[in-house]
């Protein structure tokens, strides 16, 4: 029987495309057969069991969605449910802020924080007034996404030094300088909190200075925020540079993500919230963030967003959220604090291990090399990524003591 | 923590601040109401007690209620008490899902379906799909970067393949003196095209004129575009609506395939399932072999990846669950083939009604017509008359959605149109 005879060679030169490096790993985890391995790529959280966990308030929220009556699969406006948009709004940008009082944020829910970083991209790209070509600065590193989401948007992605791996922390002055030199109103990608890869966060007195610089300098600054209330425990305290950024003026927008906070990774549950000058124009944003969606996705999947607005809106789930997040933050810390305590007192591994405790959220940089990464995923069976990126989340108390002995082997070349 | 002063002189003048604030959106142009979803907008702010919504599309049960089906409610049930997680799917959604819904298109004896050479992924419903197939069509369909659309079409056809990087072009479809199919114009149309260019075809209940292609003329068509060697990409958003029938509905689909065409098609689960806001999709290719099918689904990947990552989970699963589960997918089908009987008896009561009234004009094409739409013929200013006077909403096209009558709400639709017709309203 013939298939597709008319148009045979039609697809012939599509080249494969190269999977992505993460699910390479993960495969390769899955394929493992070695009782101890250890899983440190996961981009999501894992309880104590190595387990998904879904957070006890949504378990709630679902059921009360499940028994209500009224419930039905209509569509979402354009730019998502409002109860659950203006809701968002009032998390991150906090319940008193300046911005949403005077009307003047445009909001709109996404596709997770992909979504929220394309929207933001693609709105850039058709209505930024760009200081020369179109470019976006990111730091080095940043999730390896954020080359994609801007390239195809015509952006060209460019970067700002970051980390230092000297110190395994931040390279302040560097990243300073670098943003004195820019052509001014230049566009900047900041992570809000819980650095995606590092875990490497500035300071308040360091996000204080950087602020200057961008009002100095006229830039835009593009908020990516994924770990609200994951990196402390605490949302406002998560909030505070981009609350800072907003107190001040700077020009920015902010994408917003509840995939980890929430634990609602594949309900895609995200927010873009884009600060204008004046209530007139937050209107007309809006209604340009309406037309771009429009011809996407028509408009945003609802479920991820209902349960969100129930919890974000009802005073004991929001506080039951709260107890949520502090149990896996707090599990986060408690890793690596262990991890730390095993390494620098009873192993006493060479080298400083201060990041380990100082570095902020789900990730690592462990400081190691791509060579010692390789061995570990090799010898020790420990699946880590090339940079030495650990996901603190694939830590638990039957594994730590393992990973931190091979890690010590890996440092002093005995694996 | 720690409350953080910051010196006046340390901040830039207020003056340049402002400067830079005010000028970034400044030039920001308002955008237009959305035509479609701003009917829904203008028939909520209205307070009028008989007001009527026949705006966008969604099914509307007896008593003008969205209708949650009883096999998607039950699909709820199932899946919630199996404990599920809320990880993230694949890039190309959840496989039990996609697995299905090419099944429930192209048929389970289609001979790529069999060889495994037709390439999948979920998307945000048909929205969703008809982007990704733009996209990924714009970037690597080597014999043209041109989209033929019929005359008219889906509203949201136009910015959806433009901002995909087509052009758009149109070939004839609707004849508005015959209120049916210009058959002649459309054969014209494709057999003047480019060679190799791409052609939409709304492969059953056409959107918004409800007039479709006989199966005879669904074979003359494929002729031609094997002829012309143009390429068909299905936009399916209906099926199992337009008939009460799936393998009915996906007759152009599946004849096309089994001609040998290299076909693309984009399905939504909104409608036949009711899952509208919950955005089920699927966007499927045919290709030449499993190693193809592999090579096309990577560079899908890398279509999705910078927009959204991976696809929503709850609604993929409510319809694997349904496709998948041989006594829910009967109670579906049955339910599918109560709300397409119950527009289609909608139809005949308002051809009825109009006739009984003595309204000017043939009004054979409402019974005619198929699927949720109807191209009433009504002018922009008789639609607008509707609304103000009457608190009537539909489109500015004339079209109305059949979904929106009952048997409530009927007489006094057809008594305002008619009146409208006849100049008295």
């Amino acid at each position: 029987m013939s298939n597709g005879t008319i148009h045979a060679e039609t697809w012939s030169q599509v080249p494969l495309a190269p999977p992505d490096s993460i699910f390479k790993l993960s495969a390769a985890y899955k394929d493992d057969t070695f009782p101890n391995k250890v899983n440190l790529g996961v981009g999501a959280y894992r309880d104590d069991d190595n387990k998904p966990w879904v957070l006890p308030v949504v378990k709630k929220a679902t059921k009360i969605l499940l028994e209500d009556p009224n419930l039905d699969h209509e569509y979402l406006p354009i730019t998502g449910l409002p109860s659950y948009t203006t809701a968002a709004a009032k998390l991150i940008l906090g319940e008193d802020s300046p911005a949403i009082a005077s009307g003047r944020v445009s909001s709109a829910q996404t596709i997770s924080g992909t979504g929220a970083n394309h929207l933001g991209a693609l709105f850039l790209s058709r209505f930024y007034q760009f200081n020369g070509d179109k470019k976006v600065y990111l730091s080095d590193p940043t999730w390896v996404n954020h080359f994609a989401i801007f390239r195809n948007v015509g952006i060209d992605p460019l970067t700002y030094p970051y980390y230092d791996p000297k110190t395994i922390g931040l390279a302040f002055g560097a990243f300073l300088d670098t943003l004195k030199s820019l052509p001014e109103r230049s566009a900047v990608l900041l992570h809000a909190c819980a650095h995606n890869p590092t875990g490497v966060d500035p300071s308040r007195e360091q996000w204080g200075q950087i602020c200057d610089v961008f009002l100095a300098k006229g830039h835009y600054a593009f908020f990516d925020c994924a770990y609200q209330g994951f990196a402390s425990g605490d949302l406002d305290n998560d909030a505070w540079a981009v609350r800072e950024f907003v107190r001040r003026e700077v020009p920015l927008l902010v994408c917003q993500s509840f995939a980890k906070n929430a634990g609602l990774y594949g309900e895609r549950v995200g927010a873009l919230h884009i600060v204008a000058p004046t209530v007139e124009t937050a209107g007309r944003v809006k209604s340009q963030l309406s037309v771009l969606t429009r011809s996407e996705i028509s408009n945003p999947p609802a479920y991820g967003a209902r349960i969100v607005s129930l919890i974000l809106n009802n005073p004991e789930l929001f506080d039951e959220w709260k107890r949520d997040i502090k149990t896996m933050a707090g599990r986060i810390i408690q890793m690596r604090k262990e991890l730390y305590k095993l390494l620098t007192e009873e192993l006493k591994t060479p080298g400083n291990w201060d990041h380990i405790i100082n570095q902020i959220g789900m990730f690592s940089f462990t400081g190691i090399s791509p060579d010692q990464s390789q061995a570990l995923v090799e010898k020790a069976h420990v699946y880590l990524t090339q940079n030495g990126r650990i996901s603190m989340a694939g830590l638990n108390s039957h594994n730590v003591r393992y990973f931190a002995e091979s890690l010590d082997r890996a440092v002093r070349g005995d694996l | 923590m720690q409350a953080i002063s910051r010196p006046l002189s340390r901040t830039a003048p207020k003056s340049l601040r402002r400067a830079a604030a005010l000028s970034t959106w400044s030039a920001v142009p308002a955008g237009p109401p959305d035509p479609i979803l701003g009917v829904s907008e203008a028939f909520k702010a209205d307070k009028d007690p008989r007001k009527i919504n026949l705006g966008v599309g969604a099914y509307r049960d007896e008593h003008g209620k969205p209708y949650v089906l009883n096999s998607v409610k039950k699909a709820e049930n199932i899946i919630a008490s199996s404990n599920p997680d809320k990880e993230y799917l694949p890039i190309t959604g959840l496989a039990d899902f996609t697995k299905a819904a090419v099944k429930l298109a192209y048929g389970t004896d289609s001979a790529p379906l069999q060889a495994n050479s037709v390439a999948v992924t979920q998307s945000i419903s048909g929205t969703g799909a008809l982007r990704i197939g733009g996209a990924f069509l714009g970037r690597f369909y080597p014999h043209s970067k041109t989209i033929y659309l019929p005359t008219p079409s889906w509203g949201n056809h136009t910015p959806i393949f433009r901002d995909s990087g087509l052009e758009v072009k149109t070939y004839r479809y609707f004849d508005k003196k015959t209120v049916g199919l210009d058959f002649a114009g459309l054969k014209e149309d494709l057999k003047n095209m480019p060679e190799k260019t791409i052609v939409l075809f709304h492969a059953c209940a056409h959107n918004p004129t409800g007039v479709d292609p006989t199966p005879e003329q669904w074979k003359e068509i494929s002729d031609i575009v094997k002829e012309k060697q143009l390429f068909p990409f299905f936009d399916m958003a209906y099926q199992g609506f337009a008939s009460g029938d799936f393998a009915r509905d996906a007759f152009a689909v599946r004849h096309f395939v089994s001609q040998g065409h290299q076909v693309v098609v984009s399905q939504s689960f909104a409608k036949n399932m009711g899952l509208y806001g919950e955005r089920v999709g699927a966007f499927s290719l045919v290709t030449a072999d499993p190693e193809e099918k592999a090579r096309v689904e990577s560079q899908l990947k890398i279509v999705v990846r910078p927009m959204y990552s991976n696809p929503p989970l709850s609604g993929a699963r409510v319809a694997a669950t349904i496709l998948n589960h041989e006594g829910l997918y009967t109670e579906w089908e049955n339910e599918v083939k109560h709300m397409a009987n119950r527009i289609i008896s909608m139809r005949h009561k308002l051809y009825d009604n109009l006739v009984a009234q003595g309204t000017p004009g043939e009004w054979g094409h409402i019974k005619s017509q198929i699927g949720m739409f109807s191209f009433t013929g009504l002018t922009t200013p008789q639609t607008k008359i509707l609304a103000e006077k009457a608190h009537i909403y539909m489109t500015a096209d004339g079209r109305i959605s059949m979904a929106g009558l009952n048997g409530h709400n009927i007489d006094y639709f057809s008594e305002n149109v008619s009146n409208v017709v006849k100049g008295t309203l």
